[in-house]
């Protein structure tokens, strides 16, 4: 017995996610080749973040999940942040 | 209401949730590399500069597009079973371990290779580098080695998966098991997609 219908995603909705993928993925090989100097290594992680974004709200259906979950996750990117953020606090201004 | 129709029920969003506090703890297994990655990079830029170009950056982009691709079997495997279809879900599961399969051949080819070099922890080439280069294989060895577990793991799931839709233990009403199996390979991508610019792209 479930408690509601899940939402279902589309073999094509799938392919044009696989697709943004690729594109963003290429696109992070190509800008890394041309050499940013200092920002080089800041476009590689946005890059890495939008696709993992994507990833977690299509192939993990995170858009279709209820606001509790959401909050969950969106929760402990933040935390994950925060601790980032503190540790390099703590080793430049030690 | 009858016992049986009881032990029957299933709460696929509480199930989910707890799926998703486990990978929580998975993210922060892998974060604390990360943390550890960010802060020996600043410390050691130039070591990093030079032992980063020892990777196979080839290998790298190869193995990001096999698991992402094999993401989105995955998902669709989910969406075929979702229409009642477990023939195609199962079809599709397949395929997804072949690349997870193609991805330890790629992995177990680079890691030979580096072995060949005597590149691997304790060897005395190794140590012979200097202390940044030492880090940055250290944390290569590691990360690609823990995440090359959870490969492993998501395989062995995606089996149990397989076989269970096969009996028919996973249907069109009963699939959080697929569900879950399904989320746990997609962080295993999740991780890849920070690892791959870390340490194969950035030199």
């Amino acid at each position: 017995m479930k408690n509601h219908e899940d939402h279902i995603t589309s073999y094509s909705q799938n392919l044009t996610v696989l697709l943004a993928l690729l594109i963003l993925t290429t696109t992070s090989v190509l800008a890394v080749k041309f050499h940013f100097g200092a920002f080089t290594v800041a476009i590689a992680l946005i890059i890495a973040s939008i696709k993992a974004g994507i990833v977690l709200t299509y192939f993990m259906h995170l858009k279709f999940e209820n606001l509790l979950l959401r909050l969950m996750v969106g929760g402990v990117f933040l935390l994950f942040t925060i601790v980032v953020v503190i540790t390099f606090i703590d080793y430049y201004f030690r | 209401m009858s016992t049986t129709e009881h032990s029957e029920y299933i709460d696929s969003d509480t199930g989910k949730m707890g799926m998703w506090l486990f990978l929580f703890t998975e993210l922060f297994l892998f974060g604390g590399l990360f943390i550890v990655y960010a802060v020996m990079r600043s410390k050691y830029s130039e070591d990093f500069h030079q032992a980063a170009l020892e990777l196979n950056a080839f290998i790298g982009a190869t193995n990001t597009v096999v698991l992402l691709v094999s993401s989105m079997t995955v998902a669709m495997s989910l969406t075929a079973i979702q229409k009642n279809r477990p023939n195609i879900a199962i079809g599709l599961i397949f395929i997804t371990l072949i690349l997870a399969g193609v991805f330890m051949m790629n992995k177990y080819f680079e890691w030979g290779h580096k072995f060949s070099l005597h590149l691997y922890p304790g060897s005395d080439v190794m140590k012979s580098l200097p202390h940044g280069e030492i880090m940055f294989f250290g944390l290569y060895y590691m990360m690609t080695g823990l995440h090359a577990i959870h490969v492993i793991i998501g395989g062995v799931l995606l089996t149990i998966v397989m076989v269970r839709l096969k009996t028919g233990k996973i249907n069109q009403q009963h699939y959080l098991l697929q569900e879950n199996g399904a989320l746990y390979w997609h962080l295993v991508d999740l991780i890849w997609i920070f690892l791959f610019p870390l340490l194969y792209l950035i030199t």
